[in-house]
């Protein structure tokens, strides 16, 4: 098991891994220990924003596992977070307890509005933090397996797999508007007091978490380097590159594929959680298939198939957008994120990291052979 | 044309000559009527003042209705010493009700309001809808025929027999009869036969009035006609169910329509190529944005060419084709053909695009909805039964299936749609053939966008022409286009109805959203059985 992590670090992994632990050591110092008028303090805000960031960057990573390594494109994993995000946010409303505006011991605010008199049932037990936290994993990953079960097993794949993943969160987004759906309808759940009985507003709770994210983030990164360079990880290459084949070896592509699919799920679903916890809302218009959408396109400008691409597409993406959305620029966002779609899948196609490490690898090599030619294709009709 | 302008003053004459004859004939006599009439109204007596208006209505001179109406504002005035009635009108001016003169001075002495009570004022009410049902305007007839029916005013009834005879229109004559059985019904003295038949008419009527009439019938009916009257209303029930199909079945056929419309451009594309366009829903609304723009240039246009409004819509189609279609081609040219053979990077830079252009839309236009007016002829409803149909519904499900049929006959019978197939089911044989791939795939991509651009000005009429226009159909068109399996356009034909039927038989049950959710699940599952459409390629194509 050891030796399985320890074969994950190869140089660019482990300087990630070694950025992300300092921040997650200096930013909390910085900000705790520091007084307000040092130049290096860092803000609370900040500490929050790039908490955030963090969750984000844990969410592209794990669309990279599966599209940069499996081939399977999802545009619902915006779903598995936001579930995940949900999840953890009904922990926190019911540590509300009686500080809620109706000041319920047990409903929730939104519950008391719609005159229910009782707790519905899949609200029972979300009152214990470790069973919320095991819920995190197991409502996401049971999603993604039963979904991945029908999807996998009817050899649905590419654009068809992308459209009903698409169709998935569109559905999940008009359920979650619903206030009979018992998770507080368009205005989702919010105005958390405390988290393990810690305030979340104040700042040592949130250099706590950000902390914690990463960790957990850097955490990520090594397991799912250790998956891709597996056997297992070299079969989930084979199945992205040649599907058929890898099925006439006598490999059960369907099952490699729920797997991943699963726990990429999975760690969305962590992602949603952390993310929650420090943005102190979460809504139904996460479920939104545009934000499904855009996560991809953070994962394809970090440069997909390169985990640590994942996180830096990520972690530029959104400074991008904090950037452009909150000044005179706002109205050319649209223009800006447009382009980079545009943009990265005609110019870039490595992406960033990609195109860095296929750069190094031509100038270690003697002959100037391009190993690695980029697939030019001809269309190919629909399956 | 001599001898038609002859004939022509010939007639003129004879109508003048007549019209003399009858205006000498006639004053004296309508005189008397009005006078006698107006007689009753200076005694003071409300006995008198009721047969007064009954004597009114019955002179059939024009001024009755209006001297009526005069009574019920307080307007009417009288002088008992002169015996003379007056009337104000809406300004206040006094008239002499028998001439029609003007009185200066505010007329005699002892000048006094017609005073009316509770059963004058039924009386007025009676008056005044059995004159209006002899109005020679059928419309006002017909409203006010359905008035009665809906009030069941006992003392109608011998205007409405009296209207019966004279009624030739066979509507208003079947609501009269319909009006009648009301009155019937509710009245205390009718026959029990009577009433039988009356129930028998409202049966006929059979809408959701009809019930409502049936069941508040009064206390003291007779048990026959209580059950009569139950059975017809268990009867109307079961008809109202099945036109209630019926207009579901409509509403789903229009949004089907919409679907189609929505959905056949794409599925060209994603036939053809293999490639998902996620631009596709702004060509949608750019076609709808150039319907907008060209609605507005024939506004300003509108005094020189005032015909160029109402027909605004015809030219917008060839418009909006040409448009988004060049468009269409500037994308497939400068963007999609670098990307080919990677259909998921196609599917991220098409998106990038959507952004792009919604945003340039939004930036050029403004956030907000325009306005695209309805033109006369797209307009307003008419029934089939109890089925209330619309004229742009219509237009719309007639639009679509023009198109549909235009673009089956093109794919079939052209040499682009040719070269189109074949491409479609084996591209490099297709190529070895002499056939230019890449141009087809141009052509191919501008078509699809082209539509999508028609399909955008046949929902300016039912949608709102804002920058997100295109959102709303583009998950909508890619279910259509999974469900109904691609390269075969009887497919998409067949997802979109089915589609849209099923989306509104389900909204009664479930709820419009739950009803969306659980068509998103339903195929999902379909997916499981048929992975590649309802009407799939077959043979070799498949694993291209």
């Amino acid at each position: 098991m050891i030796s399985l992590f320890w074969r994950g670090f190869d140089r660019s992994t482990a300087a990630f891994i070694v950025v992300i632990l300092a921040l997650a050591v200096a930013v909390p110092l910085f900000n705790l220990m520091l007084p307000p008028e040092s130049p290096f303090h860092v803000p609370t805000y900040l500490v929050s924003l790039w908490g955030k960031y963090a969750c984000y960057a844990m969410l592209a990573l794990s669309i990279d596992l599966i599209w940069g390594y499996c081939g399977i494109l999802s545009l619902g994993h915006g779903a598995f977070f936001a579930l995940g995000g949900y999840t953890m946010g009904m922990y926190l409303m019911r540590q509300i307890g009686t500080r809620g505006v109706y000041a319920n011991p047990i409903l929730p605010d939104f519950m008391v509005f719609l005159n229910w008199d009782h707790l519905p049932f899949y609200w029972y037990g979300f009152n214990w933090f470790p069973y919320a936290a095991v819920m995190v994993l197991l409502v996401p990953g049971l999603l993604a397996f039963v979904f991945g079960w029908f999807a996998f097993r009817s050899r649905v794949t590419g654009v068809y797999l992308s459209i009903i993943t698409q169709a998935l969160t569109f559905a999940l987004m008009l359920g979650f508007f619903r206030n009979n759906f018992g998770f507080g309808g368009n205005n989702g759940l919010t105005d958390f007091k405390e988290i393990l009985g810690f305030n979340v507003q104040v700042a040592g709770t949130r250099a706590a978490l950000f902390a914690i994210s990463c960790v957990i983030l850097a955490f990520m990164l090594l397991m799912c380097r250790a998956i891709v360079t597996s056997k297992f990880g070299k079969v989930l290459i084979a199945i992205r590159d040649a599907e058929s084949r890898t099925r006439f070896l006598g490999y059960r592509v369907e099952s490699y594929k729920l797997v991943v699919f699963t726990l990429s799920a999975c760690m969305a679903g962590v992602a949603g959680s952390l993310y929650i916890t420090q943005v102190g809302i979460i809504n139904p218009s996460e479920f939104a298939p545009a934000n499904s959408i855009e996560e991809v396109i953070w994962v394809a400008v970090g440069g997909r198939g390169t985990l640590t691409g994942a996180i830096l597409g990520a972690v530029i993406v959104n400074y991008a957008r904090t950037y452009f959305t909150t000044g005179f620029l706002a109205p050319y966002w649209l223009f800006v994120l447009g382009g980079l779609f545009v943009g990265v899948t005609l110019l870039l196609p490595r992406g960033i990291v990609g195109t860095i490490q296929h750069l190094w690898a031509e100038r270690r090599r003697p002959d100037k052979t391009d190993p690695d030619p980029q697939p030019v294709g001809e269309p190919a009709p629909a399956e | 044309m001599q001898f038609h302008e002859g004939g022509f003053h010939w007639g003129g004459w004879v109508a003048v000559l007549l019209a003399v004859v009858m205006l000498f004939a006639a004053t004296p006599l309508r005189a008397a009527g009005l006078e006698e009439a107006l007689a009753h109204f200076t005694l003071d007596d409300y006995g008198e003042i009721e047969e007064g208006i009954a004597a009114l209505a019955a002179s059939g001179d024009p001024r009755a209705a209006s001297l009526i109406e005069a009574l019920q504002d307080d307007r009417l005035l009288y002088s008992a010493e002169q015996k003379k009635v007056f009337y104000k009108d809406t300004s206040g001016k006094l008239f002499d009700a028998a001439t029609g003169a003007p009185v200066a001075d505010g007329g005699p002495a002892d000048i006094d309001i017609v005073s009316v009570n509770n059963r004058i004022r039924r009386a007025i009410d009676a008056a005044l809808g059995g004159l209006t049902l002899m109005s020679p305007d059928p419309a006002k007839r017909l409203e006010s025929a359905q008035a009665v029916f809906k009030s069941r005013e006992a003392n109608v009834l011998p205007a409405i027999e009296a209207a019966l005879e004279k009624e030739t229109n066979p509507r208003i004559k079947r609501v009269l009869n319909e009006a009648r059985a009301a009155i019937i019904l509710n009245s205390d003295d009718a026959e029990e036969a009577d009433k039988l038949a009356a129930v028998a008419v409202i049966r006929s009527r059979g809408d959701q009035d009809a019930v409502g009439l049936l069941q508040g019938l009064p206390g003291d009916t007779p048990p026959a006609v209580a059950t009569a009257a139950k059975s017809a209303v268990a009867a109307i029930a079961n008809e109202l169910a099945i036109w209630d199909l019926a207009q579901n079945a409509w509403f789903g056929l229009s949004l089907g329509s919409v679907l189609l419309l929505a959905a056949i451009g794409l599925a060209i594309t994603f036939g053809v190529m293999g490639v998902i366009n996620m631009a596709h829903g702004e060509m949608v609304m750019i076609g709808a944005y150039v319907t907008f723009v060209i609605q507005e240039l024939a506004r300003t246009t509108y005094m020189a060419y005032p015909g160029l409004l109402e027909y605004s819509l015809v030219i917008a189609v060839p418009a909006a084709f040409v448009i988004a279609g060049f468009i269409g081609i500037v994308i497939e040219r400068g963007v999609i053909r670098f990307l080919y053979g990677r259909p998921l990077e196609t599917l991220l830079a098409t998106w990038g695009l959507s952004l792009i252009i919604q945003q340039a839309v939004r930036t050029a236009f403004g956030p907000s909805n325009r306005e695209v007016s309805t033109p006369s002829w797209m307009s307003g409803t008419f029934e089939v039964g109890h089925l209330n149909v619309t004229y742009n519904r219509l237009w719309i499900i007639c639009f679509t299936l023009a198109v549909f049929v235009a673009l089956l006959g093109m794919l079939r019978f052209t040499r682009p749609g040719l070269e189109m197939r074949a491409v479609t089911q084996n591209r490099a044989m297709a190529a070895a053939m002499g056939i230019r791939t890449a141009r087809i795939d141009a052509l191919t991509f501008g078509l699809g966008s082209g539509i999508a651009g028609i399909a955008g000005v046949a929902l300016s009429q039912i949608d709102n022409v804002s920058p997100n226009l295109g959102q709303g159909y583009i998950i909508d068109s890619f279910m259509v286009v999974v469900f109904g399996g691609v390269g075969n356009l009887w497919g998409t034909l067949v997802g979109a109805l089915s589609l849209g039927i099923a989306n509104k038989f389900l909204e009664p049950v479930a709820g419009a959203v739950l009803g969306k959710i659980a068509i998103l699940v339903l195929i999902i599952l379909f997916i499981q059985k048929r992975p590649r459409g309802l009407f799939a390629l077959k043979g070799r194509a498949v694993e291209a």
